[in-house]
C-alpha cells in the first residue's frame, strides 16, 4: 500500500542525488579544462 | 578608536537618520501609505464577509479574528522598506565609509541605524496597529493588561525587526543587488518574530493575557541576541562594504 | 585530457579531475551502501502497522535530515568559525560546498516529507512544525547561496558568507524551537513520527544513516575539489591577462620610441 508515494520519493532522492552529482562533476571538467596542468593540484 | 563612546556615536549617528528623515519624509511619505495600503490588500485577499463563531451565539469576521498576525505582516514588509531606505541613504553617498573613518565606533553606528529604524517602524507600527483596528473592526473588550501586553509585543518585535534588519542589510551593502537580496535573506530569520508577535498580540486581542507574554519574553531574547551580534560584527561587516 | 603518468586511472576518466584515492574508496562504499539499502528500504522490511509501505520514505527522509540539517550545515558553520580565525581557504571552500550540498538534501526532505504527509495525514502539508522550520531552513540557505554568488571581491565575500554561515546555524535553532513551540499549542502530539521501530526496520534505518552519510562525504569532496578548481580557474585567467598585459609592453614601448 502506498508505493505510488513511496516510488516517486526514492526516483527523486537518488535521480537528485545523481542529477546533482552530474552537475558537479561537469562543471568540474569545464573549470579544469581552464587550469594548466601544473596548477591542477589540490588543498588536501 | 579611542575617545569614541559606543553610545554618544550611537545617538549622533541616531540623529543624522532622524534629520535626514525629518528632511525627506521617506518613510512618511512612501512606507506608511504603502503599509496602510498593504492593511486595505488583505481586506482583498481575506473578505470581510466571511465571519467564524465565537462563543455561545457570537461571530467575528475572518478578518478581524487574523488581525494580530495581519498587523505584524504589514510591519514586517514595510520593514524591508525602511531598511533599504536605511542604508541607501549611506550607499549612495559613501558614508559609511566617511562614518568610519571619522572614527566612530562600529558598534554604535549599528546601534544607532538600528534605533532610527526602530523608531520609524513603531511609528508605522502603530499606526499600522490603529488601522487594522479600524478598517478590520476589529472587537476587543479593552483592559489595562491587554493594551500594555499589546504595546510591549509591538515594541519588542519591532526591536527584533529592526536589530536583525540591520545586520543583514550591512551584509549585503554595497551590492546592486541589494534590495532583492535583504527581503531574502532577512524574511526566513524574521519568521520566529511574526510567529512569536501574532501569538502574542493574538493573546493581547482575543486571548489571555498571561498565555502572551512568554512570547513577550521570546521576542525580548531574540532581539537582545541580535543587538549583542549587531555591536560584535558591524565593525568586520563595515571594514569593506 | 590527458593527464600525467600518475593520475591517470580508470575512476579519474570516469568521474573525472576531482577524483582522489579517498573519494574512490568513499565513492565504493556509498555505492555499497545504496546497493544495500535499496532492497533492505523497499523490499526486505516489512511495512509499519500504520503507515503500511509508506514507512519505507523514512529510512531517505530521516538520514536527508539529518545530513542536511545538522551535518552539512553544521560543517559549514565550523568551516565559517576556522575561516574567520585564521582565512584558511580551505575551511572557506569547505563551508560553501557543504552550504550547497546541505540545500539539494534540505530539498529532498520536503519532498519526501511531503509524499509522506499525504497518506499519512491526508494532506501533503500538515504544518507539522518539523517540515515546516525544514521549509525555513531552506531558504535561509538559498540566501547564504546567492550571497555566495555575489559580484563582489573575494576576501569580503567570503568573509560576509562565513558571518552569514555562523549566524545561519543559530537561526536554524531559533526556527526550529519557535516552530515547535508554535504548533505544541494547536495540536498534540504529531501521529506517525514517533513510531516504534524494531528488528530489521531498526537496521534499515540505521544503514540508511551510514549511506547518507557516506554519500555526503564523498559529493562534499567532489564539491570541495570543484571549488578549488574554480578559484584556480579565476586566478590563471587573471594571472595570464597580466602576464598578457606585461608581454605587450615591451612591444609598445620599443614601437613607440
Amino acid at each position: 500500500m502506498h508505493w505510488e508515494f513511496v516510488i516517486p520519493g526514492y526516483l527523486i532522492v537518488f535521480g537528485g542525488i545523481g542529477a546533482y552529482t552530474w552537475t558537479v562533476l561537469s562543471r568540474a571538467r569545464s573549470a579544469a579544462a581552464r587550469v594548466p596542468e601544473d596548477r591542477r593540484t589540490f588543498l588536501d | 578608536m579611542s575617545g569614541s563612546s559606543l553610545l554618544g556615536d550611537a545617538l549622533l549617528v541616531f540623529g543624522k537618520d532622524l534629520r535626514i528623515e525629518r528632511s525627506s519624509k521617506v518613510v512618511l511619505s512612501q512606507v506608511l501609505p504603502f503599509a496602510l495600503m498593504i492593511l486595505i490588500l488583505f481586506g482583498f485577499g481575506i473578505s470581510p464577509d466571511i465571519r467564524v463563531p465565537i462563543g455561545a451565539d457570537g461571530s467575528r469576521s475572518v478578518l478581524a479574528q487574523v488581525t494580530p498576525g495581519l498587523i505584524f505582516l504589514a510591519i514586517l514588509f514595510s520593514s524591508l522598506l525602511a531598511l533599504g531606505r536605511s542604508f541607501g541613504v549611506e550607499a549612495d553617498d559613501g558614508t559609511l565609509d566617511a562614518l568610519r573613518l571619522a572614527g566612530l565606533d562600529p558598534g554604535g553606528i549599528f546601534i544607532g541605524k538600528a534605533a532610527a529604524v526602530l523608531v520609524q517602524l513603531l511609528s508605522v507600527g502603530s499606526i499600522v496597529t490603529l488601522g487594522a483596528f479600524l478598517l478590520f473592526d476589529t472587537g476587543v473588550d479593552w483592559t489595562w493588561g491587554r493594551a500594555v501586553l499589546l504595546v510591549t509585543t509591538l515594541g519588542a518585535a519591532t526591536a527584533g525587526i529592526a536589530s536583525a534588519g540591520t545586520i543583514y542589510s550591512a551584509l549585503a551593502a554595497g551590492l546592486r543587488v541589494r534590495d532583492t537580496l535583504v527581503p531574502l535573506l532577512v524574511i526566513p530569520v524574521l519568521a520566529p518574530v511574526l510567529l512569536g508577535a501574532g501569538q502574542a498580540a493574538d493573546a493581547a486581542l482575543f486571548g489571555a493575557v498571561a498565555d502572551g507574554w512568554p512570547w513577550v519574553g521570546a521576542l525580548a531574547i531574540f532581539a537582545l541576541l541580535y543587538i549583542g551580534v549587531g555591536i560584535l560584527s558591524f565593525d568586520s561587516l563595515l571594514e569593506d562594504a | 585530457m590527458s593527464s600525467t603518468g600518475t593520475t591517470t586511472n580508470g575512476s579519474r576518466a570516469f568521474a573525472g579531475p576531482t577524483a582522489s584515492k579517498a573519494t574512490r574508496v568513499v565513492g565504493l562504499m556509498a555505492l555499497a551502501g545504496i546497493a544495500l539499502l535499496l532492497p533492505l528500504a523497499l523490499l526486505w522490511s516489512p511495512p509499519e502497522i500504520d503507515q503500511a509501505d509508506a514507512v519505507r520514505l523514512f529510512y531517505v527522509h530521516v538520514p536527508s535530515a539529518t545530513v542536511a540539517l545538522y551535518l552539512a550545515f553544521g560543517v559549514t558553520c565550523l568551516g565559517s568559525l576556522i575561516y574567520l580565525r585564521n582565512q584558511s581557504v580551505f575551511w572557506d571552500l569547505m563551508a560553501h560546498a557543504s552550504a550547497e550540498i546541505g540545500v539539494v538534501f534540505c530539498g529532498f526532505v520536503l519532498i519526501t516529507g511531503m509524499l509522506w504527509g499525504r497518506p499519512t495525514w491526508g494532506v501533503y502539508w500538515e504544518w507539522d512544525p518539523r517540515i515546516t522550520s525544514t521549509a525555513i531552513t531552506l531558504i535561509l540557505y538559498l540566501g547564504y547561496l546567492a550571497l555566495r554568488r555575489m559580484d563582489l571581491d573575494p576576501t569580503v565575500r567570503s568573509k560576509r558568507a562565513a558571518f552569514l554561515g555562523i549566524i545561519s546555524f543559530c537561526n536554524l535553532f531559533i526556527i526550529k524551537y519557535s516552530v515547535e513551540w508554535w504548533r505544541g499549542l494547536h495540536q498534540g502530539q504529531t501521529i506517525g513520527i514517533d513510531t516504534q521501530l524494531d528488528g530489521l526496520m531498526l537496521f534499515t534505518f540505521a544503514w540508511g544513516m551510514v549511506t547518507f552519510v557516506l554519500i555526503f562525504a564523498w559529493l562534499l569532496m567532489h564539491r570541495f575539489r570543484l571549488g578549488w578548481l574554480e578559484l584556480q580557474a579565476t586566478t590563471t585567467s587573471l594571472d595570464d591577462a597580466i602576464a598578457a598585459r606585461r608581454a605587450e609592453s615591451p612591444q609598445l614601448t620599443g614601437e613607440g620610441l
